[in-house]
């Protein structure tokens, strides 16, 4: 119909790249805008989140008899981050379209930018968490082997995936707003059934059933190679790849073939 | 023939009343008929209205086209299939250049953020760069006339502030293609003239202009070509002037009460003075108007006429106004009335009508607002709105002891 139909999506968020930056400025810059700690906050937050993650731990170790291992307290310190990132990104893209419906019913650009500056925005405070999570264990003697050069590969899936997601709910929320409620439940009580504060292979022969859940299956991994130095599951690797990819290439184009009925339906 | 740069062929848009859907159990079979099936068809279902119905124009490369009519005719409509926002139900359309929206000033602004930051944001939506932006920096900010508060978040701005940054944004865009829906009304009296003023300058440039505005003036001080859009079809194009008047008339800016016993009716009216009407007439002409009238039935009538200008009155009339007494006239009778009128009117287009009052009801019996479509040509020896029959002569020179209270 219109020239821009026949060009590639992705040429089109190329164009309009400069749009997706300052989108994800402005999503960076108002999460801090008033508050007296300003962007302290995205260190403060995965912190919050990590001292939960160990209060839990040892809530466990004194109920147990158990004592508490270091290599335990790493591995939530290290697993905590991602999920915090896929959490925070999840709810911020499911709103991302009807928050900004001032935009999607007066200007027309790819309404791909919404969920994708969402995740971006929660990606920079994940890497400015991760950097200082890391100078942290750094100082505490922590040490990684070769193994943790799969780190990126793994970090890189699960953006991907979290894109995938945040863009299929945010572009459902806009047509049923009923979604923001069924993400908020699930985004509540997702920690009980991904293996953050625990590992899958307490379950032993059930472990399988929690790394179905793809976000499960990436911190698995993450904590094989990052805190017991070991080569991924690659099966499980192959897993999340594709559920990463392959959602991605689902999600993107059901987006892109909804995108016209944006502005009337919102 | 110039290139286009813009074509509407046969758009149709629909649109349905009321709540979106029921259920979830009507809506997704709907949603996939819509989006992969060919159940974007033309029939109307339930609750569903054309908001465009096989609209077609075509704007030439640099040229200005007005797009008037009254609300829910389906201007801003048209604007966001223009832009891609909506996806015509039918119909082709064509787009050469970038084009660049101003539906609503400041769309994209974020309250929290300060002014400087929300040039950044919107520019960008806008499709500017940021270097661009960085380079305009400055002239935006002038144009804004807010300089001391661009580094205050904007949820502090006044609405007129507020409304002169986004427009100062958006008018720094320089697309090749600009539309423009009823932005220019905002700020106030002497940014309104800034905003005419920058938009002159926008069209000087050669930039492509669809311009939806309610302000009559607005649409003729910078549209080549207008179209009227009413109830979604496009019911007159041309002449600004003249689709501007059809408007006036169409759109009911005053609808006169007709009586719904008719007990007079024009037979004739004629005109001595002047030639032809096809010709502007000079300033000045002085034009006589015959009108015969008959009398159906027993009345007191008070017959006016009168000139407007795009729906505006500019002169009216009425022989009970001028003898002081209505005319007291029995049925059968018929009354030439001959009126005459100096056309001391600076140039433009006008139409004279004519009508019947009666004088006991204050109902009209016959309103016509087009007898005829009077064109007044220029007169290079004064401009303004009104001629007042200017004389000059030298006086002698003052004598120096002359002097001034």
């Amino acid at each position: 119909m219109t020239t821009k139909d026949q060009h590639p999506m992705f040429r089109e968020i190329y164009q309009y790249r400069n749009l997706l930056w300052m989108l994800t400025l402005r999503d960076i810059k108002i999460r801090y805008k008033q508050t007296v700690m300003g962007f302290l906050w995205a260190i403060f937050m995965p912190l919050l989140i990590v001292s939960a993650g160990l209060i839990v731990k040892k809530g466990f170790s004194i109920v147990s008899g158990k004592p508490l291992e270091i290599a335990e307290l790493t591995s939530v310190c290290i697993k905590s981050l991602p999920y915090s990132f896929f959490i925070a990104s999840i709810r911020f893209a499911t709103n991302s379209l009807v928050g900004n419906s001032n935009l999607v019913t007066k200007i027309y650009f790819p309404r791909e930018v919404f969920p994708l500056a969402a995740v971006l925005a929660n990606l920079f405070d994940f890497l400015l968490g991760t950097l200082f999570l890391g100078v942290i264990l750094a100082f505490a003697g922590f040490q990684v082997d070769y193994q943790a050069i799969w780190l990126p590969f793994l970090v890189l899936s699960l953006i991907l995936f979290t894109t995938a997601m945040g863009m299929i709910l945010s572009c459902a929320n806009l047509f049923f707003r009923d979604v923001k409620y069924i993400v908020e439940v699930l985004v509540t009580f997702a920690i009980f059934f991904t293996p953050v504060f625990y590992d899958a292979s307490m379950f032993g022969k059930w472990a399988p059933v929690l790394l179905l859940n793809p976000v499960g299956a990436i911190l698995e991994n993450i904590n094989n190679v990052v805190i017991l130095h070991r080569a991924p599951d690659m099966f499980w690797l192959l897993y999340s790849v594709l559920w990463s990819v392959g959602g991605l290439v689902i999600s993107w184009s059901v987006f892109h073939k909804l995108e016209f009925l944006f502005a009337e339906n919102i | 023939m110039a290139a286009s740069a813009l074509e509407f062929q046969n758009i149709s848009k629909k649109f349905r009343r009321g709540e979106r859907q029921d259920s979830l159990r009507d809506l997704l079979p709907g949603l996939f008929r819509n989006t992969f099936g060919k159940g974007r068809g033309t029939a109307l279902k339930e609750r569903e209205f054309w908001a465009l119905q096989d609209v077609s124009f075509r704007v030439n490369r640099g040229e200005a086209l007005g797009i008037v009519g009254p609300n829910g005719s389906g201007k801003s409509t048209t604007l966001k299939i223009l832009c891609g926002i909506l996806r015509p139900t039918s119909g082709m359309m064509l787009v050469n250049g970038r084009i660049s929206a101003l539906i609503e000033v400041g769309a994209g602004f974020h309250q929290d953020l300060t002014g400087r930051e929300n040039i950044f944001l919107n520019g960008a939506i806008l499709g500017m760069s940021r270097m661009e932006i960085q380079k305009k920096m400055n002239t935006i900010i002038d144009f804004s006339g807010i300089p001391e508060f661009i580094d205050t978040p904007v949820k502090r701005y006044s609405s007129g502030m507020y409304a002169r940054l986004g427009f100062a944004i958006a008018a720094h865009v320089e697309p090749e293609i600009l539309l423009v829906d009823e932005v220019l009304s905002v700020g106030d009296y002497t940014f309104q003239g800034q905003c005419i003023q920058k938009m002159n300058e926008i069209l000087k440039n050669g930039t492509t202009v669809i311009f939806v505005s309610h302000n009559m003036e607005s649409v003729l001080s910078l549209c080549d070509r207008a179209i009227l859009l009413v109830n979604g079809q496009v019911t007159r194009e041309g002449e600004p002037t003249e689709v501007i008047a059809e408007y006036c008339r169409a759109g009911g800016v005053w609808v006169p009460k007709l009586s719904e016993r008719k007990k007079a009716v024009v037979r004739k009216v004629t005109f001595e003075g002047v030639n032809s009407f096809g010709k502007a007439l000079s300033p000045g002409t002085r034009l006589k108007c015959k009108v015969a009238i008959e009398c159906l039935e027993d009345c007191r009538l008070s017959p006016g006429l009168f000139l407007t200008q795009y729906g505006g009155f500019v002169f009216d009339t009425t022989y009970g106004r001028m003898n002081g007494n209505p005319m007291n006239l029995s049925a059968g009778e018929i009354v030439n009335l001959v009126w005459s009128i100096d056309l001391n009117l600076p140039n433009g287009s006008y139409d004279l009508g004519v009508h019947l009052e009666d004088a006991d009801t204050g109902l009209y019996h016959e309103h016509n607002f087009r007898v005829v479509n009077l064109l007044i040509a220029n007169d290079f020896r004064y401009e303004g709105k009104y001629i007042l029959n200017p004389t000059i002569a030298i006086g002698k020179p003052h004598s120096p002891t002359q002097t001034l209270r």
